[in-house]
């Protein structure tokens, strides 16, 4: 397989002045990350800054309606709220050791600017932000979460004014500040060596998952259901139980609206081959090749494209893509947060959602992990939005 | 291997005495049918070569005026087919050399093979693709010199000896000096280490050495003396017409 690539997406398409600094990453990831003193470093702060290891929970109320057993891993009781903290503290310490003062990162729906603002200030580099002025406007929580962590919020007011507009500005500020400023890329996706660089720092959870379950149930679980944006969470879940082929990996695209002709955010399910922010993997785009914008209830998985190593787990059959709308999602929300007492955020409330809708595909008494990426908190102005007008129900709901 | 028509056209202008002149102009701006008369006007005003740019929605190396320009051509219509067209029907009426300027995935979708063919047909000469590095660019490159047309390089202050030497080995037309560590746009000066690149480039190549990125006006080549043998604007240009409605007197400037 060529380098950078899984199968035949991936690669390094950016312009030319990028490439010095993605060679020096790319060495970086080869020589630094692996060595024993950075690996102690990073799980030191994985445990004691994070808190890991996360839990994975079972979820009784749910599992004796489905019929099996469904375990959260849970990343929303990360430090900063979701899965975002560990990719970021890994690359603040690699900022560190690449002796650069300075990280540059994009953000969505904020948590992946949160994290990289919480990561910097823990390790005492600057750190910008570029966001979306659209997102800027409907994430203002979070927005004011990264100024108090000291970070500098550039909204970015060009072509969609979302997170991929904020990537194109990132790239174009990197390409600039090169020399002091590390880009903290914010999921597994984008030119190489990021889409493994990201999976590295992420696996963390799948390995951790894999150990908890057979612990617990002596057994490899019948499936891991993540959701996918970028998709560094999923990446993160799934990388351990690739080899583990009895396993069955399923990851959640955002079918937005759901109706015909809308916007969405499912690229693998809706898309087709193409070249965007450094990368060849699937998007969303006309004829001409221009990019469409996308759309989800779920700000983290608004995305025209996903990660490479995704396209290749799809395209080869590895893992199996699905869809959710952006109501099965919210009332997948509802659904854990009244069963169970915990409440997801909209994104991996479409993990949630996927097993909810196709609990009659999975055997009785299997084991199914979700990784549960983030917390709800984030979403109540949505939630409110979309479900306010619901009455309130009793205990029982 | 056969000598570009790109190169000999700079050589040409050295020759004469002067650098060769090459407006960048993005695809159907401001509209569709003023396009085409900034075209020719810029024809007509003794470009060697004109850049035309394929609008595209994520414009990543470029500066804030290209974008806006390009994003303003896509909402008036434009795209790859419209211009491969409108080239067609226009071929053999330009002094100029044609070059088309673009991100890949617009050219992905219409098809390498069937690019090549329209392009060649409509008289291009060739290609500048800011996001097709060498590590990425071969079997397009080879698509595209089969059917005689150059894929310029780009090339930067950050780009050592040893990597402009690959692209020598490999490239054609004229090679595109980056002035700056950035994107697109006007500049007020150029920074200090930009003529040891010039030194590089002009070591690792054969080819004509085309500055480009943040230059507006004549008197800032001065300093550059015969480190190069072009010169290519774009955002000053753009910004020229939006001001005037007129690509004509820019081009005064410069002959």
């Amino acid at each position: 397989m060529k380098k950078g690539y899984f199968g035949d997406f991936g690669g390094q398409f950016v312009a030319e002045l990028l490439i010095p600094p993605l060679r020096e990453l790319e060495h970086a990831l080869e020589t630094i990350v692996p060595s024993p003193e950075f690996q102690a470093e990073f799980s030191a702060l994985l445990r004691d800054y994070v808190g890991r290891k996360s839990p994975l929970t079972h979820c009784p109320t749910l599992s004796k309606e489905l019929g099996f057993n469904l375990w959260l891993k849970r990343e929303d009781l990360n430090h900063t709220g979701s899965h975002k903290i560990n990719n970021t503290l890994g690359q603040a310490l690699l900022t560190k050791y690449m002796g650069k003062p300075a990280m540059l990162t994009e953000t969505g729906a904020g948590m992946n600017g949160v994290a990289t603002a919480t990561a910097a200030r823990a390790l005492d580099l600057d750190c910008i932000v570029f966001m979306g002025a659209t997102d800027v406007a409907r994430q203002s929580h979070n927005v004011r979460r990264m100024q108090l962590l000291g970070a500098e919020i550039v909204p970015v007011q060009n072509g969609t004014k979302t997170l991929k507009d904020a990537i194109n500005e990132a790239l174009r500020y990197w390409i600039a500040e090169q020399r002091t400023h590390h880009y903290c890329f914010g999921t597994a996706a984008g030119p190489h060596p990021f889409p493994t660089l990201v999976r590295e720092f992420q696996s963390v959870v799948g390995r951790e998952a894999r150990e908890q379950i057979l612990e617990k149930t002596g057994e490899l679980p019948y499936a891991v259901v993540a959701c996918v944006g970028g998709g560094s969470n999923a990446i993160g879940a799934f990388h351990a139980f690739v080899p583990d082929e009895s396993v069955r990996l399923v990851g959640v695209e955002a079918a937005g609206t759901g109706e015909p002709g809308c916007y969405n955010s499912a690229p693998l399910n809706l898309g087709s081959r193409g070249v965007l922010h450094g990368q060849m993997t699937m998007l969303l785009q006309d004829e001409d090749g221009q990019i469409l914008p996308s759309h989800s209830v779920a700000a983290g998985l608004d995305y025209p494209g996903v990660g490479p190593e995704h396209a290749h787990l799809h395209d080869s059959g590895r893992a199996h893509y699905g869809t959710v709308n952006d109501a099965q999602a919210l009332k997948a929300f509802m659904t854990l947060t009244r069963s169970e007492g915990i409440m997801p955020a909209l994104e991996s409330s479409h993990a949630v959602a996927w097993v909810l809708e196709n609990r009659d595909r999975i055997p009785k008494g299997a084991n199914v992990i979700v990784n549960l990426s983030g917390r709800g908190d984030k979403d109540m102005d949505i939630i409110e939005e979309h479900l306010g007008a619901q009455p309130v129900h009793g205990r029982k709901g | 291997m056969t000598t570009s028509k790109l190169t000999e056209r700079i050589r040409k202008a050295n020759a004469a005495g002067r650098k060769a002149l090459i407006p960048f102009i993005p695809g159907g701006f401001p509209d569709l049918e003023q396009f085409w008369t900034h075209l020719e006007a810029l024809d007509a005003g003794g470009a060697d070569i004109i850049e035309v740019g394929v609008p595209f929605s994520d414009p990543c190396a470029d500066g804030p005026v290209v974008e806006k320009a390009s994003i303003q051509a896509l909402e008036a219509g434009v795209s790859l087919k419209w211009l491969l067209n409108g080239l067609k029907a226009r071929a053999g009426r330009f002094q100029a050399e044609l070059v088309l300027m673009g991100y890949l995935n617009p050219f992905l979708q219409y098809g390498f093979e069937k690019l090549a063919e329209d392009a060649a047909a409509a008289g291009v000469s060739g290609f500048i693709i800011p996001d097709l590095p060498l590590d990425e660019d071969a079997p397009y490159r080879a698509v595209l010199q089969g059917k005689g047309m150059a894929l310029v390089p780009l090339v930067g202050l950050n780009t050592d000896l040893e990597r402009m030497k690959a692209y020598a080995a490999v490239a054609k037309g004229y090679v595109y000096v980056v002035s700056v560590l950035g994107t697109t746009g006007a500049r007020e000066s150029f920074p200090a280490e930009l003529a040891d690149a010039l030194a590089r480039a002009r070591e690792a190549f054969d080819l004509p050495i085309a500055l480009g990125f943040g230059i507006k006006e004549p008197a800032q080549l001065e300093v550059f003396g015969d480190s190069i043998d072009a010169v290519i604007f774009g955002s000053a240009l753009i910004t020229h017409i939006r001001e005037t409605g007129s690509a004509k007197a820019f081009m005064a400037r410069w002959a």
